[in-house]
Formats: C-alpha cells, structure tokens, sequence
C-alpha cells in the first residue's frame, strides 16, 4: 500500500495553495498530490478562454512536471479517488489501489449541476469544467449553427460570448430577472445585458426550461412561457455543486459542501477541505456557505496546508466574501462583498451610461462592505482590503467617496505593509 | 534558506507628489511619455497633503501569482522579480483582485494588465525621484551571505523565554565557523546547555567550560598550542560581564596587554542573572537587583558601570567594537572584521544584552529594548582600529530619543525619579561626548600612548 504523511486530493488552486505552505514548513515529509484529471494541474477559471482560443490547451498548465519534481513529492494524475475510511485513514482510488496518508486535504472542487426534471440526463450537452469540455464545445463551434446556453451566471455569459464570436446564433435563458445575480446589482448586470444584445446575444430572463428533447446537434429546448428554441449547440451552465460522492460512509461532515471550521479542519481529525468543495463561514453571514471562486480556493487552501504543518505563521479563515473579475465584449469589470445595500447601509455611486461605466460603493457605518464596477479605474485589491481589514474610514469617508482611487491608494500606503 | 533581493522603498514623509517618476516610467517602457502607460502611480490626498504609491512589492509570497489562472504571473528565484508573461496571460484581471498594493493594474492603453518588471535592476522611477522618497533597499542582505551557513549550536537550549543569548550563540557561531575553539565559563551561556549536560556539549565544536577567572589566559594557552603545532584555529570567548569585567578581568587585561590572538565576546546582560540576578560591575546606575534593592533609602545601584569597551580600548587591542542584537547587519560587520583582527590580537566586541528574565521586561519586547537603547545613546554603537586610533560611530544618532523612551520600557527602572533620570540622562550625555573625542582622535595608533 502507498503510504503518505500528506495527501492532497486535487491539484487545483486549492491543492496547489496548501502544497506550497506545507514545502514551506516541511521540505521532506513524503506528500502525494493526486487528481482525476489526467494532465498537469490546471485552473477550471482558463476554460473560457480556452474555449475562445486565446489560450491553447498546451499553455495553461500551473506547474511543469520540473517544478513539481523540485518539491519532492508524487505527482498521481489520472488518479480518481472513490472512498474514504477517516478511521483507518485510507483512501480507495478507482483502480483498485489504496493510499494510507497521516494528514488529508480534500480539494477536490465541483461539478457543474444540471437542474432536475427536464431530461437532461437524456439529452447530449456541453458543460465547461474541464479541459475536454472546453475543447470538446470547441469544435462544434459553426459559423450560423444555433446554441442555447441555459443559465446567465459567469460559466453561461463566458461561454455564450465567445460561441457567439464564433458565429453562432446564441440565446442565453435564465430563470431570474438579471444575469449575474451573485455579483452585480440590477443596473450593472442590465448594462452587462445591453452589451450583449450589442452583439446579436439575446438573452431571455425570467423564463424557465421545462423540457429538453432531442441528440446532439439538434436538441430542443421547450420553456415553461410556451416558446422551443433550436439548440444546435446546448450548453449548460446552471452552476456548480461540490465533489463529495466519495465520502459515503466517511463520517466527514457535509452539508452543501464538506463542513469545515475555521482552520479548515473537517468533523473528522486528520482530514481538512478546501476550495470549491469546502462549505465555510462567510464574511458577512454567521451561516456556512459555498463560496467557489478562485481567490476563495487559494487563500483556503493555505489556511489549510499551514495548519496541517502547524505553521506558528497560521492566521484563521475570516470567512469567505464573494468576489470576482470578468471581461466581456473588451469591457471589463469587478465585484468585491456586498453589492446591495442591506439594512443600514449607504451606497455612492458613479453612472456614465455613455462612457458605458459604472461605479458602486456600499458602507455600513464608518466601513466600506462592498463595491464593483464596469470599466472602473478603482483598485479592486485595494478595496477589497479595505473590506477585510474592516478599516474605519471616519472622517475620510467624504473624500474617500469624492476620490475613491487616489484616497485608496494613500490609505493603503500609510496602512499595510 | 531565505534570500533576499532588492526593492523600490517608498518614504511617504518624503514624497511631495510632484509625480517625476510617472513619466520617467512611461518613456522606459514604451518611448512615450503618457501617466495611462506608467507602471507606478502617485495617488493624492490634497486636503491632508499626504501621498501615496502604487507599485509592486515584489512579494516573497506574491499573491497574484497564486491567483493567476493561467500561469502567466511568477516569481523569479533568482532575481526576486515578479514577472509578467504576456504570451500566457488571457487578461481574466484576477491579479488586479489578488494584490493589495495595487501593484499590478490595468492599462486601459495596451487593454493588458501591467507591472513593475524592474527595470533590469535600476529602476528610473528611483533615479527620477528629486526628493529620495524612492529609494533601492535590499533588506535582511546577511541571508544571502550567511543563511547556508551551518547552525552549529545544538536544537533545544535551555534559554530563558526571549532570550538575547542564544540567538547571539547562534549566529556568532554561524560565521565564526568549525575551525574554532570556544570557551564559555559560568555565565548564562554555559548555563543555556552549550556545555552540555551528561557529559555531551551543547554545541558541534570544540567548548570548554573555564574558571570565571581564567577564560581569557586559559584560551591564550590553547591558542598558543595549536600556533606551536602549526594549526590555524580561531579562539572564541563568550562570556557574562561577571568572567569579564569583574573577577576576570585579570586574566582578560593581561591576555589584551599581551596581544593574544582572540576574539572576546562579552556577552553583557548588567550583571548576573543566571544566579539571581546580582549587580555586577557593569550594572547601571539606578537598576534594581537582588543586590541593590529599593526601598525606603536605596533607589537601586549607586554607582554607575564600569566602561569596559573604553578600558579595551586603552589596553591597545586590535579591534574593540560595542554591539547590539536590534542591529544585526552591524554586528555581523563587526564579528568580521573581528575575525581578521585576531590573527594579529586581541578583538573585543562587547554586546549589549537585554535579559527579560532579570530585568522584569516581557521577552517579546527584547528587540525593541535592545533598539531603544541605542536609539536614547544609552548604547552608542562604535568600533576601534588600532591601525587608525580612533573611535568610529557605526550607527551614529543624530537626534537621540531621550532616555527615559528606553528607561521606561523596563521594570527595573520602574521606581527611577525624576532626579535620577535626570542625571542617567547627564551622564549618558556625558559620556557620548567622551566618545566624542576619540572620534576626533588623529594619528596612528592608539589615542593613548602606544608602543
């Protein structure tokens, strides 16, 4: 039997994060990193543009096989992981092997999740969470061929851009009023929406897909308000749930995710979770929640890996706050926390429709709690900081509205090192 | 082992905002002059008239390098220089979310994310400042000279909490080296394990544990042994300031008047605080200890300490240097030069050495009391060549701090008053001008007369 002090399960950033902050502490206990995956490790966040072909497939590897060497550890591709005994402490791989660890990191992400009822398990699709789903929808992309991508959150708009570049006639459907809900409030996810339309996207809100029907190529797509759309191409992009299917009888504590506590660490000792399978305290909830983004994973992943080498350095997980970046048509915007005003909050906002830029910072009190933007000069880094670090503007306050950047930027000058 | 590398410092107080950098960026980096291209970015607080950079740090733990999906962004080992590669990048922005400096931003211009690459080691914007508010640093350099050296002091002494000692144990033994001979008598660094307990030493080389009387003419005689047998060997003393300036300091005075090549380290914690803490020659005037208490009519030590650094200078040493472990890059200078000033006599580098222990201060405090009192003059920092016969301030304090922002940091000054501080602070006056005059001094040789 394969015997590890560490295993990591997944080599995403998750993965990658804690690999890094154990090499830290300890250069030569015995480490074994394996992954589903068949290749080098990679970030699911590239698929877009692979897809759009402004990357290749060849050149979108976190580490070459050198580096991973450098660190002296076992690198297990193609290695998918099926059971988990946190008694015994041994995992089962799917080829019949087990690997004893002492220490366990499972970072082993998500899948994307296919609204039930519809027939979709019936129908040929294309999602985008893997290198092959990319290059797969890659190639059927045709010049004129209809594609219907269902769901308007950032997999779906990323996809639906770059098939419509190709050509395609794309129509998004999405079941709320807005794309991109979790990031952006109304007026910013509407001129998300406009430019879209620009380019021939049509987007549907409001409407819900009640039947899917048909093979590859020519599937159709029947919504609850009575309309079928032709999907040549059928893209499904209605979000992501966690890779736990392997922890049946574990013991591990789930939820929506694997439950973990503030240092990482699982129900059961020996075993942490991180990354977009980890269900953690949020920055402005008191509840646990899924928060599967990529600077989430990172930082979530050392957290983990310096607490399984008892890095004196450890600082615990603040909670998880919603943030992300995204290009779309060249325009290109952020979002950081809150992007609606809650109960005692005030909002500054800047509105150019015409300079098609948009500006929104939210306080509560003396503290900034949330702000995004499209085509915005603001430091997304520094304000997302200046949320964390829950800085007292007090009296600053005014000029900081007056000249967010300028003022963001000498705050953090005199305040963090 | 850690290496370090150069940065781009910014001294805020320093800067005006007159912005010469940005441009100067621009041209480097693209023939134009144009802020939109400029890689650094003045930002302005003009109600408070206080500025501020956006630049990278060149992190030793970059986070948009960990945040970079593509592989795109990573750091150079060798340089320290966090580069950019435009080929892999697919200008997804997450670095821009990642950094919390502003370091890397977006070029509206090029429609590319963009960064300090350096400059190939000379940045322009530095040379572009009029004001010095930027500025080339290479911080903690001694990594790169001195951390592969060998640790050559056991894991596990048996050092009080925060101890000065075994830190100074550990890295004066780091640059001396194997190819030496320690003595360590009575005092805290025998007592912290270096000579060992069950018949084991402390340390990886040669150490023997003298008298507290004798350690300066019992290591002349080693070291006049392995001279005879033709062996090269650096002879180390490490001792309190009880073996060296109170009961041994005739073996001392007589080893330094004789030229014996070594190097003596007096280790000076105030007095002797491995055995309950008792005033030693070197106690300061007003402290407390077990042996001059406080109470109704004494108020702590009535004498002052004796100047032993001074007193090595007069014997007509090599090299006598004054150290403190809050300025580490001027101590390792100072062991150097010691090294090389044995092979001709006597080096003396006496260490101020601040004990939590017996000193009633928290032992996370030990660097900043060790830094106050150089900061208050109440230790200046200096060293003597007798090749050129005077003193010479190594870390020379223009605006000293007054003494009572080191005094104060310390329980045992706590009950110190007003008429007491206020002559420490004469007398530290006093004797910096004292130094003073040695600076001065001119001619080879000794400021005092030499043969």
């Amino acid at each position: 039997m394969h015997h590890t002090k560490y295993l990591i399960i997944g080599s995403s950033h998750a993965g990658l994060s804690a690999l890094d902050a154990i090499r830290l502490q300890d250069k030569e206990g015995s480490l074994t990193l394996v992954t589903q995956e068949s290749c080098l490790p990679y970030s699911p966040t590239i698929l877009p543009y692979v897809l759009s072909g402004q990357t290749q497939p060849e050149k979108v590897f976190l580490r070459d096989q050198q580096s991973l060497d450098s660190l002296s550890i076992a690198f297990k591709p193609g290695t998918k992981v099926v059971a988990l005994d946190g008694k015994s402490r041994q995992v089962a791989v799917q080829s019949g092997e087990k690997i004893e660890y002492e220490k366990l990191l499972l970072a082993t992400g998500a899948a994307p999740k296919r609204p039930p009822g519809q027939g979709l398990e019936a129908v040929p699709h294309h999602v985008l969470r893997t290198l092959e789903d990319a290059l797969s929808m890659r190639s059927k992309i045709r010049k004129d061929a209809t594609a219907v991508v269902i769901g308007a959150g950032l997999i779906g708009l990323h996809a639906a851009e770059n098939l419509a570049k190709g050509g395609m006639k794309v129509v998004v459907v999405e079941t709320l009023p807005q794309v991109l809900p979790g990031y952006f409030d109304e007026e910013a996810s509407q001129m998300i929406h406009r430019a879209f339309s620009d380019k021939g996207v049509k987007i549907l809100l409001n409407k819900k897909v009640s039947r899917v029907k048909g093979a590859e190529g020519e599937a159709t797509v029947k919504l609850a308000s009575g309309e079928t759309l032709l999907a040549e191409l059928l893209v499904v992009a209605t979000g992501i749930q966690p890779r736990m299917e392997y922890l049946k009888g574990s013991g591990v504590e789930v939820d929506q995710g694997i439950l973990v506590d503030e240092r990482m660490r699982t129900s059961v000792s020996g075993i942490w979770a991180a990354g977009d399978v980890a269900q953690t305290r949020g920055f402005f909830e008191s509840s646990k929640i899924l928060n599967a983004t990529l600077p989430n994973a990172v930082e979530q992943g050392r957290i983990a890996g310096m607490d399984m080498v008892n890095d004196p350095a450890l600082k615990v997980h603040q909670g998880a706050v919603a943030l992300n970046t995204y290009k779309f048509f060249g325009h290109r915007a952020f979002s950081v926390g809150m992007i609606r005003a809650g109960e005692g909050c005030e909002v500054e906002k800047v509105v150019v429709p015409e300079g098609f830029k948009y500006q929104k910072l939210v306080f509560k009190g003396d503290q900034l709690v949330g702000a995004s933007g499209i085509n915005s000069d603001l430091d997304p880094g520094i304000l997302f900081q200046l949320i964390r670090r829950k800085t007292y503007l007090g009296d600053v306050k005014d000029r900081f509205c007056a000249s967010p950047v300028d003022i963001s930027r000498v705050m953090m000058t005199s305040m963090w090192r | 082992m850690g290496k370090s590398y150069q940065t781009i410092a910014f001294y805020q107080d320093k800067c005006d905002g007159c912005g010469d950098c940005v441009p100067a960026c621009s041209r480097r980096h693209t023939d134009t002059i144009n802020p939109g291209h400029s890689r650094i970015k003045v930002a302005k607080d003009t109600e408070q008239q206080s500025f501020g950079v956006a630049l990278c740090r060149q992190c030793g733990q970059p986070q948009c390098v960990m945040n970079c999906p593509s592989g795109a962004l990573s750091k150079d080992m060798s340089t320290g220089i966090v580069k950019w590669d435009k080929d892999k990048c697919v200008n997804c922005q997450l670095c821009t979310l990642a950094c919390p400096y502003g370091g890397i931003t977006y070029n509206t211009l090029t429609d590319h994310v963009m960064k300090c690459d350096f400059c190939d080691g000379d940045p322009v914007c530095v040379k572009a400042c009029p004001k010095g508010a930027l500025a080339l640093k290479q911080v903690a350099s001694i990594f790169n000279s001195w951390g592969d050296l060998e640790d050559l002091v056991v894991p596990g002494l048996s050092a009080c909490l925060g101890c000065n000692s075994e830190m100074l144990l550990r890295h004066t033994l780091r640059r001396i080296g194997s190819n030496a001979v320690v003595a360590t008598p009575p005092g805290c660094i025998a007592g912290v394990g270096s000579v060992g307990v069950n018949g084991k030493t402390g340390l990886k080389i040669p150490v023997f544990h003298p008298l507290l009387t004798n350690t300066a003419s019992m290591l002349a005689g080693a070291g006049r042994y392995y001279k005879r047998i033709g062996r090269d060997v650096t002879m180390l003393a490490l001792a309190g300031d009880g073996g060296t300036a109170d009961v041994g300091f005739q073996s001392l005075s007589g080893a330094a008047e004789r030229g014996e090549q070594m190097i003596y380290i007096c280790v000076d914690n105030e007095g002797y605080m491995n055995t309950g803490v008792q005033r030693s020659s070197t106690t300061p005037y007003g402290a407390w200890t077990s042996t001059t208490p406080v109470g109704a009519v004494l108020r702590g030590k009535t004498r002052d300490a004796k100047p032993m650094p001074l007193l090595m200078v007069m014997h007509n040493c090599e090299y006598v240097a004054t150290a403190s472990t809050a300025f580490m890059e001027d101590y390792y200078a100072k062991v150097e030069k010691a090294i090389e000033a044995a092979k001709k006599g006597m080096a003396y580098i006496h260490v101020f050495s601040p004990c939590p222990t017996g000193w009633r201060f928290p032992p996370g405090k030990l660097i900043e009391v060790a830094r106050k009192a150089v900061e208050t003059n109440i230790v200046p920092l200096w060293e003597y060549e007798y090749r050129d016969g005077r003193i010479r301030f190594t870390h020379p304090v223009d605006k000293p701090l007054p003494v009572q922002a080191y005094l104060s940091l310390i329980g045992k000054y706590k009950h110190l008053d007003e008429k007491q501080i206020v002559f420490i602070q004469e007398q530290t006056d006093r004797k910096i001008g004292v130094l003073k005059k040695f600076e001065k001094a001119e001619g080879k040789g000794s400021p005092v007369s030499s043969d």
